[in-house]
């Protein structure tokens, strides 16, 4: 149904901290990996290893440069992925019912049997979370890794999204954001976490932390090293080849 | 947002299908027999060819009878129900125009606001995404309104019914163009606020995440061919507007409507066209372009 549940009981996101991803694209990498045999047809891809490959992705890593009013520039890693809507208008404008936001823990999910491929729900996401799968002809988004989350068969630590659980430096968080007291809610209030784009009155689940405030770039340590005479044997060669 | 062919084809034909229908149902071109089987022929071809083009760009389109279940939530879902409604609804009508039963004109009427319904929810559809600023206005749905109005009153050549379409389309085309340039920085996007790194400073791209191009770049962030969008918009309003008003007052019907409903679709694909290429998606800021 495209009607978008009044309440959802639990509002189930990821947490992205911007202040420590380091933008390695192991969460993509996962992403992928886990949803090419999970939930759906597998996310293909177009001539992958030839002169222009192109291919279906639910996650992807943008890389921004921002210069704070003081300050040295800093460079911001930035992954994108579905933002699990409050209201979704990706939902709404689906004509058959395929896309869905689920009333228990508010996931945003495509139904790819019921998907005719319209494309109008990426045309309706602010975000660029769907993209199209051009073998199948359906709509693939981040599923929140709903196979993985309620996953009995998985040991416990593994029963978090993909990308989680992946991630390296810990970038990525998840849990209820509905629960105040919930590690990820408690962490949204801490670093004053935000939503992307309000503008669009999509109200996303998902909160992104912003990057921490560094104080301007001390001298670095290596400089010293750059201007380093050679002695004994190496700074005798070093004059003699000098003179030459 | 990447100008597909065969969305262009469907609007701009099925619009002017069924304002073709929409002038038979109301009676305003009175025929029968062969000639009224023929003005129908034309528009129930030119509705039910456009509607067959729109499944062109289905990913699944066995699957496309589902499109009829939430017409609750979903334009586009209205639309299938409406465009249906008024060929079946119409069928009446046209029969009784071809064999002269004489049928109450009352559901021909109400066939024609049926067909006035589908190009409202085709306008909708459009107009509803607030993702895309331009579109994203009450002038989108009357513009396709007064396309398939206008592409009616050509076709079956209603005089002074014709030119002042003319006039209002040429004037809803000038205030698309106009409030369409304005619209996005109206909404308030920004890269600042697509990334929320506004709150620390002004925010460049540095690295795509993507070396080559992928669905989104190429479906929602059309950048080439707008070059030459000021003459577009020029041939637009000429050719689907003025010189058809100029052609109908002059010519004889026969001739003044074939020449000019041929010069009206030229403008009219030129203006949709427009409509798609000039049309920004805000997914566009997190890869710096539009
Ligand atoms: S991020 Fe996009 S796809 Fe995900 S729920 Fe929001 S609008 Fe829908
Ligand atoms: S592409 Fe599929 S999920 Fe998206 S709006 Fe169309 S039918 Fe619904
Ligand atoms: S939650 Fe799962 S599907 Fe969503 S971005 Fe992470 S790995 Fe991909």
């Amino acid at each position: 149904m495209t009607a978008l549940p009044e309440t959802t009981a639990r509002k189930l996101g990821l947490v992205i901290d911007l202040d420590t991803c380091v933008g390695c694209q192991a969460c993509v990498t996962a992403c992928k990996g886990w949803n090419d045999q999970g939930y759906g047809v597998p996310l293909s891809d177009q001539d992958p290893y030839g002169a222009d490959p192109s291919g279906v992705f639910l996650n992807r890593v943008h890389a921004y440069q921002m210069q704070p009013p003081e300050g040295a520039s800093v460079v911001v890693n930035f992954p994108r992925s579905c933002l699990h809507c409050e209201v979704a208008p990706c939902v709404t404008v689906c004509p058959t019912g395929a896309s869905f936001k689920r009333a228990e823990d508010g996931i945003v999910l495509v139904n790819e049997d019921a998907c005719i491929g319209c494309g109008l729900c990426a045309w309706a996401c602010p975000y660029g979370a769907r993209e199209m799968d051009a073998a199948a002809g359906v709509m693939k988004k981040c599923t929140l890794c709903v196979d993985r989350i309620y996953n009995d068969n998985l040991a416990p630590e593994d029963r978090l999204p993909a990308c989680v659980r992946t991630c390296p430096t810990g970038a990525r968080h998840f849990g209820d954001l509905s629960d105040p007291g919930s590690a990820v809610s408690r962490l949204v209030a801490e670093r004053e976490g935000y939503a992307l784009m309000p503008e669009m009155e999509t109200k996303p689940v998902n909160r992104y932390l912003p990057p921490r405030r560094k104080g301007a770039a001390g001298v670095a340590p290596l400089v010293p090293l750059v201007d380093v005479q050679a002695t004994g044997l190496a700074g005798w060669l070093d004059r003699m080849l000098g003179k030459i | 947002m990447h100008p597909a062919p065969s969305v262009i084809l469907f609007t701009v034909l099925s619009g002017l299908g069924f304002g073709v229908l929409a002038v038979l149902g109301l009676g305003a071109l009175p025929l029968a027999g062969w000639a009224a089987a023929f003005a129908w022929g034309l528009g129930y071809a030119l509705a039910v060819g456009g509607l067959g083009a729109s499944t062109f760009h289905l990913g699944n389109p066995q699957r496309a009878w589902r499109a009829f279940s939430q017409w609750r939530t979903s334009w586009l879902s209205r639309e299938a129900w409406a465009s249906v409604a008024a060929l079946l609804v119409l069928a009446p009508t046209a029969m009784s125009d071809v064999f002269g039963w004489g049928l109450p004109r009352i559901l021909g009427g109400l066939g024609a606001a049926l067909a006035a319904l589908a190009v409202l929810c085709t306008g909708m559809i459009y107009a509803q995404l607030r993702t895309v600023p331009r579109w994203n206005h009450w002038i989108t749905p009357a513009l396709f309104l007064a396309f398939a109005a206008l592409g009616g009153a050509i076709v079956t050549v209603r005089l002074p019914w014709a030119l002042g379409l003319c006039a209002i389309l040429a004037g809803l085309l000038v205030a698309a163009f106009q409030r369409g340039d304005g619209a996005f920085a109206a909404r308030g996007a920004t890269l600042g606020s697509a990334t929320g790194l506004d709150r620390l400073g002004a925010p460049a791209v540095f690295e795509l995440p993507h070396s080559g191009p992928n669905y989104l770049t190429r479906e929602m962030i059309f950048v080439v061919g707008r070059r030459h969008a000021a003459k577009l918009r020029v041939l637009a309003v000429v050719l689907a507007c003025l010189l058809p008003a100029a052609i109908l007052a002059a010519l004889p019907a026969p001739v003044a409507a074939v020449l000019a409903t041929a010069v009206h679709l030229a403008g009219a694909f030129a203006a949709r066209w427009l409509f798609f290429a000039e049309a920004e998606h805000v997914v566009g800021l997190y890869y710096g372009r539009r």
